[in-house]
């Protein structure tokens, strides 16, 4: 019963990453139905800003003089790697996605655009910094509760707490702000937008600000949890979490967070019974049927085609 | 001979009912028109016959045999065949290509032969393309044989698609709207080459028109529909003075 | 006229003779060989998965999958057909046999991957572009998993064993067999995918990526086309897997993965959607590439993906378009019996 518990509690904390990636994920596809195959790469850049800002922060770069403690380090880090990781997400679009919506570019081509940045990122991070990989380091001290053989430290209760902070926000903003409301008017339909007077652009940049920086808020978070990081990080998870957001209904954030929470499940649950080679085995099996099931996701709209 | 039989066509869209038992037949030869305001159901009940969706409720029989619940390419396969409101010529291909591939479902070859390049293989796809040609000859488009149908104009575009549709030589033609978006000199030319395909081809036509000129002048027996429901049923005269359709339409062409 | 039409299949036998000589009498070395072997096994993976994602207009994204069946189901079955091994022990057919057996062996993996296609694409029948990207995916680490677990076949430590083959096949005649093997596979790919797209029935995938409601209104049965054409594009995937197994003699779970599938995608797009041209070209221009690039190993893989990103906003239809070269040389058209 209670290694039950705990592998609920565990599941809840993978299950919070996967969300908090399938969140951006969905953002994006949400408003301009394209699958940025890049964003799991940019939870691994968020991951890597986190380590040099934090690293900086500490005094670890003695040529600049500053060491903060780590509590104040990481106050600090969170919101300064959330800002840049944006940066980064924004410049993807300015540069890459921009110039082919402009030219009404198929959908397609963007989407092979996106799948190549991710592997710019990923092979440019291997080729700047070298294949060794680099280690977080240590901000906060763990605290552990324990209740019984239950066991669960001060960080996973914060990721836990996060996505689902990360969550209510989200969805306060789409559904009940101004720029919510024009985000969701995009995804329905692109040529009128404009014609209302919204700044279509504008409307796209904060979209990407905010998706970004909600993998730049995984990345550090994903990072305090798995200190090792390393160039390829981003990419079976990003893959992973793209098939939770659209198992959940892609475009929907209720259904990407439902997702990341029911792969982060599937998989804790499969490793405690199986051995763990089996595991993507399982997970992607069991998404696949709920998708053939319900080809839409859980909570996806069915889209029609007019004939 | 009835070639079309519909019985109390229902159908609902998660909670919307875009048609209400719907009921019409068919008889060979007939050339019957179905009209009613935007949204009534019209194309609606022709995806139903085509096989695009199951029918909520009611039967669909096509020569006797029931066919809803068949899929579209067996519908058509049995003698039905259809044209769209927005043409769907594949562009990137000739118009040639364009009414061979509607005979896709009866090559009578199989991949062994495709693969081989038997001489049963040769032998079908020169009868398809002299089966094409020879169409195209009827219909005087032998010149566009090569021609992408992109690069024709809207009128000529809708002859080659309702001559792609005839390649099968079905027995029930539906045509959604063919006269939307043409001028209206391509109009009275597409009035003709329906009445002419009417003759020559002896088969019964079921036509969705919102062009008052073409209904009038072609069928002998229209069904009027509004908001899924039948309203009126007659002949031309009968319908022109309906009161109810008069209430419905309130805003096309001149009767 | 005859004269005409045997030109392309003289060329090709000259071809094949030049190189094989070549390799023979050691003019090019093991290297060169190693690096005309990959054109051509990657003119085959290009131009297959071209059928899908070009020629059909969809999005697959998890070519290696299949390519890894293939590898897989032809080493262990030439192997242990040909080859003493520790896991299979004697070969349980006279490795005197081997040439006759290999590609037949071939055939198998190409066969077995083909029923791995139909498998995947059965569940995509209700979904449509960005979901069939997820479910090929999903397969390509599903297949990855499935083998990593099977620990007869070495799991994720690998297979080998094949080179033995090869050399059973040396010992009945001392010449480039592998050179022989995928040439004969690659031209009777190509053969296989231009006969499928000229004939009417192929056209069908070309309708549905034109116009699917179109294609299914005018008698085309559009579910059993896309389960053909996904067939036949992992199926011989398959093959290509084989071949790749056989050339480099050790196969290993991790070398089918995305990344294998992404250079897939890479050649597709380069080339151009739906040009068999184009992915020849392409196969051609990518695999000497990266060889060229062999020094600046890391970079290799921001350049590639570059290259691609500027594409797109460029010359999004790739270097073919969607156009073979007979159309661009149409003089080209009396040299053989096509379009």
């Amino acid at each position: 019963m209670e290694s039950l518990i705990q592998n609920i509690l565990n599941a809840l904390q993978w299950g919070s990453f996967y969300s908090l990636i399938a969140l951006g994920y969905t953002l994006v596809y949400g408003v301009l139905l394209l699958i940025n195959f890049a964003h799991g790469d940019i939870v691994m850049v968020g991951a890597y800003i986190a380590f040099f800002v934090s690293s900086l922060l500490l005094g670890h770069y003695h040529s600049i003089p500053i060491a903060l403690s780590g509590g104040m380090a990481l106050v600090l880090t969170i919101p300064l790697t959330m800002i840049l990781t944006s940066i980064v997400g924004v410049s993807l679009e300015r540069i890459a996605y921009r110039p082919l919506r402009r030219k009404g570019a198929h959908r397609l081509y963007v989407v092979i655009t996106a799948l190549m940045c991710g592997l710019v990122l990923e092979n440019g991070n291997l080729a700047l910094l070298g294949a060794s990989r680099k280690k977080f380091p240590e901000m906060v001290d763990k605290v552990i509760y324990t209740f019984g053989t239950v066991s669960v430290t001060n960080l996973k209760i914060a990721v836990i707490l996060t996505a689902f902070l990360v969550f209510f926000l989200l969805q306060f903003i789409v559904t009940k702000t101004k720029i919510g409301m024009a985000m969701r008017a995009i995804s329905y339909d692109k040529f009128a937008v404009p014609l209302m007077g919204i700044p279509i652009d504008s409307v796209i940049v904060f979209t990407f600000i905010l998706g970004s920086s909600m993998a730049g808020l995984a990345g550090v978070l994903f990072a305090l949890s798995y200190p090792i990081l390393d160039p390829y990080m981003g990419l079976t998870i990003g893959w992973k979490a793209f098939i939770a957001a659209v198992v959940g209904g892609i475009g929907d954030i209720r259904g990407a967070f439902a997702g990341g929470f029911i792969l982060g499940f599937l998989e804790i649950m499969v490793v405690a019974f199986f051995p763990s080679t089996y595991r993507d085995l399982f997970s992607f099996s069991i998404l696949l049927f709920i998708l053939t099931l319900r080809p839409t996701g859980l909570f996806g709209v069915p889209k029609t085609t007019k004939i | 001979m009835t070639v079309l039989k519909i019985d109390g066509l229902t159908q609902y869209f998660s909670g919307l009912c875009a048609l209400s038992d719907f009921n019409i037949k068919l008889k060979a030869g007939e050339l019957v028109g179905l009209i009613g305001p935007n949204g009534a159901g019209k194309t609606t009940v022709f995806n139903l016959v085509s096989g695009f969706y199951q029918p909520t409720k009611g039967d669909i029989f096509f020569l006797d045999q029931p066919i809803d619940g068949l899929k579209p390419h067996q519908v058509t396969s049995r003698g039905v065949a259809r044209t769209f409101q927005n043409i769907r010529l594949w562009n990137e291909m000739t118009v040639l290509e364009n009414i061979m591939l509607a005979q896709h479902a009866s090559l009578g070859y199989g991949i062994r032969d495709l693969f081989f390049r038997t001489g049963r293989y040769q032998r079908r796809e020169q009868k398809i393309r002299n089966l094409a040609m020879e169409l195209l000859e009827i219909f005087k488009l032998t010149e566009l044989a090569e021609e992408k149908p992109k690069n024709l104009s809207y009128g000529l575009q809708r002859k080659v698609e309702i001559a792609r549709a005839l390649s099968s030589r079905p027995q029930l033609l539906l045509l959604d709207e063919p006269a939307a978006g043409l001028p209206s000199q391509d109009v009275v030319e597409l009035i003709e080459l329906i009445h002419w395909i009417h003759r020559e081809f002896k088969i019964a036509i079921w036509m969705i028109e919102h062009q008052m000129k073409v209904v009038m002048s072609l069928c002998s027996r229209i069904t009027v529909i509004d908001f899924g429901v039948v309203i009126a049923e007659g002949t031309p005269e009968e319908i022109q003075h309906h009161p109810g359709v008069i209430k419905a339409y309130l805003g096309d062409d001149q009767l | 006229m005859i004269k005409q039409k045997l030109t392309v299949p003289i060329t090709l036998l000259a071809l094949l003779m030049t190189v094989m000589l070549l390799a023979q009498y050691e003019v090019i070395d093991l290297y060169i060989q190693t690096i005309i072997l990959f054109v051509g096994i990657n003119i085959i993976i290009s131009s297959s998965l071209n059928l899908v994602n070009g020629h059909m207009g969809e999005f697959s994204c998890g070519h290696a999958g299949f390519i890894a069946v293939g590898a897989y189901v032809s080493s262990v079955l030439s192997v242990a057909l040909f080859a003493q091994d520790r896991i299979f022990g004697a070969p349980l057919l006279p490795p005197q046999y081997a040439f006759i057996g290999f590609p037949l062996v071939l055939l198998a993996g190409g066969i077995a991957a083909a029923f791995a296609g139909l498998l995947v694409a059965l569940p995509s029948f209700k979904t449509r572009g960005d979901y069939l990207a997820i479910i090929t995916i999903a397969a390509n680490y599903i297949i990855i998993t499935l083998i990593i677990n099977i620990d007869k076949i070495g799991g994720a430590r690998g297979f080998m064993g094949m080179k033995r083959v090869i050399f059973a096949m040396e010992d009945v005649a001392e010449i480039p067999w592998m050179i022989l093997w995928v040439f004969i596979f690659t031209v009777l790919s190509i053969i296989a995918i231009r006969r499928f797209v000229s004939s009417t029935y192929g056209k069908g995938i070309i309708a549905i990526q034109q116009d699917e409601v179109a294609a299914e209104i005018m008698s085309v049965n559009t579910n059993k086309m896309k389960l053909i054409a996904f067939m036949l594009s992992s199926g011989l995937a398959g093959i290509a897997g084989g071949l790749y197994a056989h050339v480099i003699g050790y196969v290993n779970p991790k070398s089918f993965d995305i990344l294998k599938s992404t250079e897939a995608l890479v050649m597709v797009y380069l080339g151009g959607m739906g040009s068999i041209t184009g992915s020849i070209l392409s196969a051609i221009l990518f695999t000497l590439l990266l060889e060229l690039l062999r020094p600046l190993q890391i970079i290799k893989w921001v350049a590639i993906p570059l290259l691609l990103i500027i594409l797109m906003q460029f010359r999004p239809e790739g270097i073919m378009g969607n156009r073979e070269l007979a159309d661009i040389f149409p003089r080209l058209k009396k040299f053989y019996r096509f379009k």
